[in-house]
């Protein structure tokens, strides 16, 4: 079933647009990668499904439901949460404090999840009364993907989550993902990381230049010639 | 000297509760509220119109609680006062700076419009009220209460710094404990991501100014009880409160807390050594100092 549709989309800042005609759509309980060099548009399209940014053009629709132009604090009530690049923790707040904001809309008692939430990253348990600032780059990503996640949503949208990781920790967050994305959460990552990034994904996408350029299963586009020599490193 | 110490730490309390109004404002609207004396004024003169006006209109009896220099008048004038002045607050919010955050002004935008918008309160309280001193009860004589160590202090002075701590008190839990209070902590830790989050800032934004303006209100009025009723005394309190807040770091509430006691004793312990006229000047000289060798104040981060 496809939960969120993304269709020629046309964004920009003033005067340019840096995404041009962009589709990409996510069915339930997927891994949409989206990779492509850098000054893509990768982040802008995230930027614009969470409401951001306006498209000038296009359609984006949640179980086609319209959610484009709709301002963050109405998208995330329709279930869709967003972690950013950077910046993606309250660093002056305690770990139990990020996840308590990350559930700030919900009016029911989300003890469970927040139970949940630690089971799948224990080490956040341990800290839950230390200030997010003082963390590991690491435990930070696993606070803010914490903090998405408390609402439940339908839709997660990942910003290079492995950005600005040690190498030996750019795993540990893939598996982590991968084990967020077998709780039934779809979503859709923006990687540098190319190839671990379409590894794990049930459906890719190139973008170059604001538009697409190629998308298929992540398998096939990791056996592509073309992806693996521009973007893949060879 | 340790009757000077006690002084400080009463004016210190009063200038604490207008730096606490500052820096949450700082911290989540990122702005230099030049108009925040005035709310403090604002908050003093409108108790005054209650007290002598409205209350002695109703018929609320004169009378003073024993040895204090208030009444009922008064106990009933302080949260109204708080409220009106949160409301003065929010409006001009919402009538300006609302607008010129829509159109991303820069600082100085802002800065200007609150020195604007302080010049626009102080004048109209000098036209209603006149630019002489004033009391909340004129001709009553104040004894003071002698406790060790020969400190000589005014029954009024002890209620002064039992409200102070009640209302920072009150605030802590509403920061802590609450959720409202929580959402502004993380607003002001990081406005996108509040919003990411579901958060309503527009909200946040109104609270922060109706509790700013609230506490401000309570400083003026403490004020007024303590010494005396001015149409600028709020633009007096203004260096003051800027010091204490850049001493306790910008957008940091503990940190106001105690950089207005820093700020309130440094000032009138220099009268023991300097004329009294001289206490605006202390606290500006601190503030220089501070900027000059630690400008992000003495909780801000290296």
């Amino acid at each position: 079933m496809i939960l969120l549709k993304i269709e020629d989309v046309t964004v920009g800042y003033t005067e340019i647009d840096i995404l041009h005609n962009v589709t990409v759509t996510v069915r339930s309980g997927e891994i949409v990668s989206v990779i492509g060099p850098n000054g893509a548009g990768k982040s802008t399209l995230l930027k614009t499904v969470f409401g951001i940014l306006k498209p000038r053009n296009g359609n984006i629709t949640l179980k086609e439901k319209h959610i484009t132009g709709l301002r963050p604090d109405r998208i995330v009530r329709k279930g869709i949460s967003y972690v950013p690049q950077v910046e993606n923790v309250f660093s002056s707040m305690t770990i139990q404090e990020n996840l308590e904001m990350g559930a700030f809309i919900r009016r029911d008692d989300y003890s469970q999840r927040l139970e949940e939430v630690f089971d799948l990253f224990p080490v956040l348990r341990e800290r839950k009364k230390q200030k997010a600032g003082h963390l590991s780059g690491g435990q930070r990503q696993m606070v803010a993907m914490g903090r998405a996640l408390m609402l439940d949503p339908q839709v997660l949208l990942l910003d290079e989550p492995s950005a600005g990781l040690a190498p030996v920790l750019v795993s540990g967050i893939f598996e982590k993902i991968r084990e967020v994305n077998a709780t039934g959460v779809a979503m859709i990552i923006v990687e540098q990381n190319a190839k671990e990034a379409l590894k794990m994904a049930h459906h890719g996408y190139v973008l170059a230049m604001g538009r697409n350029v190629l998308d298929d299963t992540g398998e096939a586009l990791l056996a592509n010639d073309e992806v693996g020599r521009l973007y893949l490193g060879g | 000297m340790a009757e000077l110490i006690v002084y400080g730490i009463v004016l210190g309390g009063i200038i604490a509760l207008g730096a606490i109004g500052l820096s949450l404002v700082y911290g989540i609207i990122g702005f230099a509220n030049f108009a925040h004396g005035e709310f403090m004024t604002a908050g003093a003169y409108l108790a005054l119109f209650m007290v002598t006006g409205v209350f002695s209109w109703i018929g609320i009896p004169d009378n003073t609680f024993g040895i204090l220099s208030f009444g009922w008048r008064m106990v009933f004038a302080f949260p109204f006062s708080m409220a009106g002045v949160a409301f003065l607050a929010i409006f001009f919010d919402r009538v300006l700076y609302r607008k010129l955050r829509a159109k991303n002004s820069g600082p100085v935008m802002f800065a200007m419009s609150s020195l604007g918008t302080s010049f626009i309160i102080r004048m109209i309280i000098i036209i209603v009220w006149g630019s002489d001193y004033l009391f909340y009860r004129p001709g009553l004589m104040r004894p003071a209460l002698e406790v060790p160590l020969g400190i000589k202090i005014r029954p009024d002075q002890i209620v002064i710094l039992f409200i102070v701590f009640l209302l920072v008190g009150l605030l802590h839990v509403f920061l802590q404990d609450t959720k409202m209070g929580k959402a502004m902590r993380a607003t002001a830790d990081n406005m996108e991501l509040a919003l990411i989050s579901g958060i309503n800032t527009e909200r946040i934004i109104i609270w922060t100014w109706g509790i700013g303006g609230a506490l401000a209100a309570a400083g003026g009025i403490l004020y007024g009880i303590d010494v005396q009723l001015h149409a600028r005394m709020g633009w007096h309190f203004l260096i003051p409160l800027f010091a204490a807040t850049i001493l306790g770091s910008i957008g940091n509430i503990y940190g106001a807390l105690v950089g207005g006691f820093a700020i309130g004793i440094a000032q009138q312990v220099s009268t023991a050594f300097l004329l009294p006229t001289y206490k605006l000047a202390v606290a500006f000289v601190i503030m220089i100092l501070i900027l000059l060798i630690r400008p992000q104040g003495i909780f801000g981060k290296g």
